[in-house]
């Protein structure tokens, strides 16, 4: 059979057919993604993969840089005029990729279209709800006010692309989709979208920001990781974003590829259920029987489970050195983070002693839950820390499920021990404490996925002020004291921060991003 | 045959909405597509108006009343993370899983059958025994691993065949195709290949039971003796009496090889239906996995009649709709 | 010959693997993640030697592969036997009484086939959890719709032969006609798909596997080592998926080696 097979591709390259695909013309590259986009209406569904995408048709009025710097987009500048009200400038020499300018007219109609896109499964409204008025001062000034005083405002506009009134004022998803609507400021042009398999990009020539080096850019979507490196290793496409850790070494050894890589905003962690004051699901003493107590009230509990795992063998070993051991719920770096805090060291006696100390001398018996196909190597982050625990007298068994069933049974609190992932899209550690550690109240924003039912009074305060104080200076002190009062408290074990991957063939050079984004804006030839 | 037609029609409707009566029970039983498509960190507020964006605010059986009403008027919902049609979301992609199902079947059929033959008319010979033994590979080993040897030889080795996607298409009566492109040949062959694998070893191994039997009966043992043709005698006496679970076997593995292409088409990055129904209840899509499976059943009732049809034709003794009862 | 003693070492590497293995692969508390993805014969920081090498938890993969075979051939062999039984009873039902038996029986089919195994998997893993039991039933559940259509097509061929009719005549009871009767004269080619589909089920749990939906990640069967052995195969660490592909094509080797002994010997008609 695969003789047969051999001997035609044998007849059709001597005929020229077959060969190595071609490599890719001089001003063409092909990049291979690991997700679908599911829309190119850039206000449809609030997703990493889409937003990344959108950024190089479209343009937000801030941007962030690598690091997730706040730098000016299509706004040249912007202030605080008082507690209430924000003043934006927008550029002047800004034109759509039809030739029209960019005036206030365009801001105040996305601000209106982004709450308003039927079906949309995940909307950008959180980020235009605080400005409850637009003022127009001239066409290239605009005044906003909110209702209390919002400080995360330039980061929340960050997230929201700007599109032409003209185009988009009777356009739906399918209008921007087909590329009709389509029409934005950024780098590059719509040229074709076809749902979960490609999006091509071609350059536009009259951008603001001067010219790109790529005339044409095809992403495909290749879903599965060793699809994804095989296209890459025969060709087929150019760079690859997020190389499987299995694959790093080889590919950085080999002169024909490049890999560049960042550490992410994305920490893999862990939220004890604290719900309950008898012991939560899958949580028993080791005969199976359950627990009188929830030992994840106890904080001498949660400090063993935290230093009984061994982070830097995780990190080597199991993330192949892609990881880095998490203190906090960001690298420290960015803003909000502590410097104080370290991640915690690995002390077997130290967990057995606070364990005996908190009444469990002989352990107890857990189900250590988690996905296996959203994280890197999660399913092998979850056996290891299982191993961890069998050292400290803790009978740890392993459950891992796809997604689509883990995220809807954590919500539901069905589960005791979770590993779970969190990307600060915002890249401030505000944000993410207000999201994971603050008492859970939906209603008010706070703690909205706070799986663990972490509640700390006196860590609430000091939060809350944080977040409608507007000294810069002020509220990154407040915020570092909050990280601190939970960290120290152990209202969740920190594991390591991914680390994003990039890998090019040789001739290439990409500028590594903490926001797991891929962006051609970042991709230039070797010179 | 008409009333047997129309009949089998008539029970395909009843079919469809059970259905998709048991894909809503199964979908709502693994979990809530809202978890997974809503940023998290989205308030109440956000939450409550992507439910409702969904119709997912709707009591269970609600829900699957208004699709039933849209079902209707030929409106099978839109998808939840696409915001198209389901529908003309996996009419966009079937051409391609189409073309690649047939591609491998007509590869299974046409290596499969011969070479069974063979196995089955010399079965103690060399080559009869290796081409059981070799048969033996083609499905002990898991699809997703042959195909991922199959690029490492093909496309990193040795370059010869590209690793993904699907080649040139050209449109012939609005169907866009791939086989009659080079380009789209050399696309095609690795993940038609891959699939076929399978079929093959199972039509190889039916075909050569079949055969060992038919050569014992009597009335092939009357051909013979009546001076026929070996070729005759292979060609018609035997072939006709094995064809009947081959051909309930290549119905069979036909609808299965269309409808789950799933591991092929995500290894080799194919675009068809299989990729986007594993996408789609990774994501809980439910629109489309709805319209997916209907579409599917559908296609599994029409296999299955023309199944029916064959057998009565291929032997006469088969009544359809045989009402033998007593 | 060479089959049958092939498959009864596997039986017994099977049924003896925790007597035999060096290590209890499946005991979280004798891996060291610092022994992971070692090579065949590479010794470990603490001077241990793993002849096949280690996975990447550290599992040692000889014993890895025993304890494999032991689930993937439980796996297979049950869900093939009950599927087959279920289908069987259906199908000859199906074919034997014809008409509104026949319909319900085959629209029923036609509704089971068209449901995609990951779907079926992935309602019983939310519902009932993770666990070999549930991926037998998932995996039966895929599979007896495909066994009732095989035995109802060979049953209504036979269903129109003089036997049948004569025992019909000399008004033997029904349950005797489709067992004793029609039953052993489907047999061949159903035990030929039976014998594919003990290895399609293997393959299938492994697929299952591969997709996050089969079994405990602790527990791992041949299929399992295999998808977690392949995302090493681009990097060059051959052995983690190799060595149990290796003892999975065996198995399968052996069981259809004495499956085509076995079906020559069941067959009425070749043994005339």
């Amino acid at each position: 059979m695969l003789r047969i097979l051999r001997l035609a591709i044998a007849a059709l390259t001597l005929l020229g057919l077959a060969g190595p695909a071609s490599a890719a013309k001089e001003r063409e590259v092909s990049i291979g993604l690991q997700a679908a986009i599911t829309s190119m209406d850039p206000h449809y569904h609030n997703l990493s993969p889409n937003n990344s995408m959108m950024l190089h048709v479209f343009e937000p009025l801030i941007k962030r840089d690598a690091n997730q710097k706040l730098v000016p987009g299509l706004a040249a500048s912007w202030k605080a005029v008082d507690d209430l009200t924000w003043e934006f400038k927008l550029r002047k020499n800004v034109r759509f990729h039809d030739g029209s300018p960019l005036t206030a007219d365009d801001v105040v109609f996305t601000l209106k279209r982004v709450p308003n896109v039927p079906n949309s499964p995940s909307s950008f409204a959180t980020f235009t709800k605080p400005i409850v008025d637009v003022k127009v001062v001239d066409p290239h000034t605009l005044i906003f006010k909110t209702a209390t005083p919002h400080v995360l405002l330039p980061s929340d506009l960050a997230s929201v692309m700007i599109v032409s009134k003209l185009h988009g004022e009777k356009a739906a998803t399918e209008d921007y989709n087909s590329g009709k609507a389509a029409i934005g400021t950024g780098p590059y042009k719509l040229a074709e979208y076809v749902p979960n398999q490609r999006v091509v990009l071609k350059a536009n020539y009259g951008y603001w920001g001067g010219e790109e080096p790529w005339d044409k850019i095809t992403f495909k979507i290749l879903t599965n990781p060793a699809a994804r490196v095989a296209a890459l290793l025969s060709g087929d496409v150019q760079m690859i974003e997020t190389v499987p850790t299995a694959d790093i070494a080889r590919l950085g050894k080999d002169p024909k590829y490049n890999v560049v890589d960042k550490v992410s905003n994305r920490v893999i962690y862990v939220h004890l259920n604290q719900s309950t004051d008898k012991a939560p699901p899958f949580v028993t003493d080791k005969s199976g029987k359950p627990l009188e107590k929830n030992p994840f009230r106890d904080a001498r509990v949660r400090k063993a489970l935290s230093v009984g795992v061994n982070r830097d063998v995780i990190v080597d070993r199991v993330m192949e050195k892609k990881a880095v051991a998490a203190a906090q719920l960001l690298p420290d770096f960015f803003y909000g983070t502590s410097k104080k805090l370290k991640p915690a060291k690995y002390d077997l006696e130290g967990a057995k002693k606070l364990l005996a100390e908190a009444g469990y001398p002989n352990g107890f018996a857990l189900t250590i839950h988690g996905p296996n196909n959203r994280y890197i190597n999660d399913d092998k982050v979850a056996q290891a820390v299982a191993q961890f625990y069998s050292r400290i007298g803790i009978d740890a068994k392993v459950e891992t499920m796809p997604s689509s069933v883990y995220f809807t049974r954590a919500s539901k609190l069905e589960f005791g021990y979770m590993i779970l992932g969190w990307g600060t899209e915002s890249g401030e550690q505000g944000s993410s404490l207000r999201s994971l550690l603050a008492t859970f109240n939906r209603e008010r924003g706070m703690g909205v996925t706070n799986r663990g039912r972490y509640s700390n009074p006196a860590f609430d305060k000091v939060l809350e002020t944080a977040l409608v104080t507007m000294d810069d200076k002020k509220r990154e002190a407040l915020i570092q004291q909050a990280a601190e009062m939970a960290m120290n408290d152990t209202a969740l074990i920190p594991l390591h921060y991914e680390v994003s991957t990039w890998a090019t063939t040789k001739g290439f050079d990409y500028t590594a991003r903490t926001d797991q984004y891929t962006l051609a804006m970042g991709l230039k030839p070797r010179k | 045959m008409l009333a047997y037609a129309i009949r089998r029609f008539g029970q395909s409707f009843f079919v469809l909405v059970l259905m998709s009566f048991l894909v809503f029970v199964g979908v709502y039983a693994i979990g809530n597509p809202v978890e997974l498509l809503v940023n998290p960190q989205a308030d109440d507020a956000e939450r409550i108006r992507a439910t409702a964006a969904l119709g997912l605010d709707k009591a269970f059986l609600e829900q699957y009343w208004v699709f039933l009403k849209g079902a209707a008027s030929g409106d099978l919902g839109r998808s939840f993370v696409y915001n198209v049609p389901a529908l003309s979301l996996i009419l966009d992609k079937l051409p391609a899983t189409i073309e690649l199902a047939f591609v491998a079947m007509v590869i299974a059929i046409a290596l499969g059958i011969p070479l069974g033959l063979v196995a089955g008319l010399k079965p103690d010979s060399i080559l009869g025994r290796g081409i059981m033994a070799g048969s033996i590979l083609g499905f002990s080993l898991p699809t997703f691993w042959v195909g991922l040897v199959l690029i490492m030889v093909f496309s990193v080795q040795l370059g010869w065949l590209p690793s993904n996607g699907r080649g040139e298409t050209v449109t012939v009566a609005g169907v866009p195709l791939s086989f009659l492109t080079a380009d789209g040949l050399l696309h095609l062959a690795m993940p038609a290949v891959n699939l076929a694998l399978f079929k093959l070893s199972l039509l190889i191994r039916l075909t050569r039971a079949g055969t060992r039997e038919a050569v014992l009966q009597d009335y092939v043992k009357f051909a013979r003796a009546k001076g026929l043709t070996q070729g005759r005698v292979i060609g018609v006496h035997v072939l006709k009496n094995i064809l009947i679970p081959i051909v309930t076997v290549i119905g069979l593995e036909l609808g299965s090889v269309i409808a789950f292409a799933i591991v092929t088409e995500s290894i080799f990055a194919w675009p068809g239906t299989g990729k986007l129904l594993i996408d789609s209840i990774n994501q809980l899509d439910r629109p489309v996995i709805v319209a997916y499976l209907l579409v599917i059943v559908t296609l599994f009732i029409f296999i299955n009649f023309v199944v029916d049809v064959l057998y009565s034709m291929l032997d006469p003794r088969v009544r359809l709709g045989g009402a033998a009862s007593h | 010959m060479a089959g049958l003693v092939l498959l009864v070492a596997i039986l017994v590497v099977g049924v003896l693997a925790p007597v035999i293995s060096p290590q209890n692969p499946y005991d979280l508390a004798q891996l060291d993640v610092m022994d992971s993805k070692l090579a065949p014969g590479e010794k470990s920081p603490d001077g241990r030697t793993y002849w096949l090498g280690t996975d990447d938890q550290g599992r040692d993969m000889l014993s890895g592969i025993f304890y494999g075979l032991r689930i993937s051939l439980g796996v297979g062999i049950a869900s093939t036997v009950f599927a087959l039984a279920i289908g069987l009873v259906f199908g000859l039902v199906a074919a034997y009484f014809g008409g509104w038996v026949d319909t319900l029986v085959m629209r029923i089919v036609d509704i089971q086939l068209s449901f995609p195994a990951i779907l079926i998997a992935l309602v019983l893993l939310a519902v009932l959890g993770q666990g070999v039991d549930k991926i037998v039933v998932a995996l039966v559940t895929v599979q007896w719709a495909y066994y009732a259509r095989t035995v109802r097509s060979s049953a209504l061929v036979e269903r129109q032969k003089e036997y049948i009719e004569a025992a019909r005549v000399l008004a033997l009871g029904q349950a005797r006609v489709v067992f004793r009767h029609l039953l052993p004269n489907c047999l061949p080619p159903l035990i030929v798909v039976a014998t594919v589909q003990v290895a399609h089920a293997i393959a299938l749990e492994a697929t299952l596997s591969f997709l996050g939906l089969g079994l405990p990640i602790t527990e791992p069967s041949l299929g399992l080592l295999i998808s977690n052995g392949f995302q090493y195969m681009l990097s060059g660490k051959y052995w983690i998926s190799f060595y149990p592909g290796l003892a999975l094509l065996l198995t399968i080797m052996a069981i259809n080696l004495v499956a085509d002994q076995l079906r020559d010997i069941l067959n009425p008609r070749l043994r005339k």
